[in-house]
């Protein structure tokens, strides 16, 4: 039997492929990348495009993915696919969204946070939970 | 027999409210299963991942990226991760008091914060008691994407590589099993030294196009990865709490029903009885 290398395919909202391959081709942000069993240790991102696999006997499976990272070790190779589109300035954009919600939603606040209102709070939500709880035990 | 009228009313307004947290509860139950296996499905990317920056640490990279080195104190970043809807027990109340037991000790130590808010709840708390919040990210629904958790991510992370903040942390609770949950307040950048195994030799990997770009890619999607197995799991969390909560409340709302049902009896009884003494009385006087 041929050599064969260890391959995981995952994303971070689920796994894809797990399993031994002859051969894995992947679309590297430089071009595409062919690895054969104990290639030496490389970290390349990924463009969005085809993922290959040779599982041997002939056979071929291909997944697509958005991009993301490619981890090559001698007996392991792992690609980490990315579920949404990335770009630097989608993301910028994200980040852009993400802050000025906060923003709006905080408008009118010192930004000084006040802890004895904070405790003050908690200290009422736990006395809240505690009294439930003593009921709830006199109730039974 | 008006007092009797009054309590079969309240006794029937309780049998309602008892329906709907039982339906509540069975929700919860359902829902909180599937949180589970989003959590579990969510496992191998971060283990992965986790295996990749293990290695990486290990390996004498030719370029030492800011995620991985110490600086000093001065000013740390939390991301809070709390549920956009109530009606879970004590969870985020005992998440906050983590939190801020946490935040006091740093304020007496002199160090600012800066908060990266996910969840209504958490923006709602930290809204009454102040603090300077610059990224918050809301209704991510029972199956969240990364792809709503990026732009927050990436303001905590932009101020981490600006030097605005020289720690970050992650808070949210962790899901032990169904009754018990956890909140944990864990450091994710600078990431911490772990015991991994001593180099045999010194090795680094090959870098295409070079190291900077790839361990900056790397490193951010690792962190993302962290925050998402953390709102995972708190929406796992959420459930469980919920499952729990509403629980509670049928049971109580049964035992109303009980108490309730034994005044209603009483009450019609002692009518009865003051109905049938009239009566003799009235006889008698005849």
């Amino acid at each position: 039997m041929a050599m064969t290398v260890h391959v995981d395919i995952v994303s971070a909202e689920r796994e894809i492929f797990s399993g031994q391959a002859e051969m894995v081709f992947a679309p590297a942000v430089q071009g595409e990348v062919g690895i054969a069993p104990s290639h030496a240790p490389l970290l390349t991102p990924l463009g969005p495009g085809e993922v290959r696999l040779q599982l041997g006997n002939g056979q071929s499976e291909a997944f697509y993915i958005n991009g993301g990272m490619l981890e090559v070790q001698p007996r392991v190779v792992t690609v980490l696919s990315d579920t949404a589109l990335r770009a630097a300035d989608l993301d910028e954009e994200a980040a852009l969204r993400a802050k000025t919600a906060a923003e709006e939603a905080l408008h009118n606040r010192s930004a000084e946070m006040d802890y004895a209102k904070a405790q003050a709070e908690l200290a009422q939500a736990v006395a809240q939970l505690q009294t439930i709880q003593k009921l709830r035990r006199r109730g039974r | 027999m008006a007092a009797a009228k009054e309590i079969r009313t309240k006794i029937a307004s309780v049998k309602n409210t008892q329906k709907i947290t039982r339906a509540m509860e069975m929700v919860a139950a359902s829902k909180m299963r599937k949180a589970q296996e989003r959590m579990r499905a969510a496992r191998p990317y971060a283990e992965k991942m986790r295996n990749v920056v293990a290695h990486l640490a290990r390996a004498n990279t030719e370029y030492r990226h800011p995620y991985l080195g110490e600086r000093e104190l001065r000013r740390v970043g939390a991301i809070v991760v709390s549920t956009d809807r109530g009606l879970c027990g004590g969870l985020n109340a005992n998440l906050f008091r983590t939190a801020v037991a946490q935040f006091r000790e740093w304020q007496r130590d002199k160090i600012e914060l800066d908060l990266c808010v996910i969840g209504n709840k958490g923006i709602g708390f930290f809204n009454r008691i102040g603090g300077n919040i610059i990224g918050q990210a809301t209704h991510l629904g029972d199956t969240p994407h990364l792809a709503s958790l990026i732009g927050t991510i990436k303001v905590m992370l932009d101020a981490y590589t600006e030097n605005k903040v020289d720690r970050v942390f992650l808070v949210y609770n962790s899901f032990i099993n169904s009754m018990v949950q956890k909140p944990v307040v864990e450091q994710l950048l600078p990431r911490p030294k772990a015991d991994d195994l001593e180099t045999k030799y010194p090795w680094d990997y090959l870098y295409e196009p070079n190291a900077q770009t790839v361990l900056d890619q790397l490193l951010n999607r690792y962190i993302e990865s962290l925050v998402y197995q953390a709102v995972v799991e708190n929406i796992a969390c959420e459930q469980a709490a919920r499952m729990v909560a509403m629980k509670a409340a049928s049971d109580n709302a049964g035992n109303l029903i009980n108490e309730l049902q034994l005044i209603y009896n009483k009450a019609r009884q002692a009518a009865i009885t003051q109905e049938l003494a009239e009566i003799v009385g009235g006889a008698a006087a005849v």
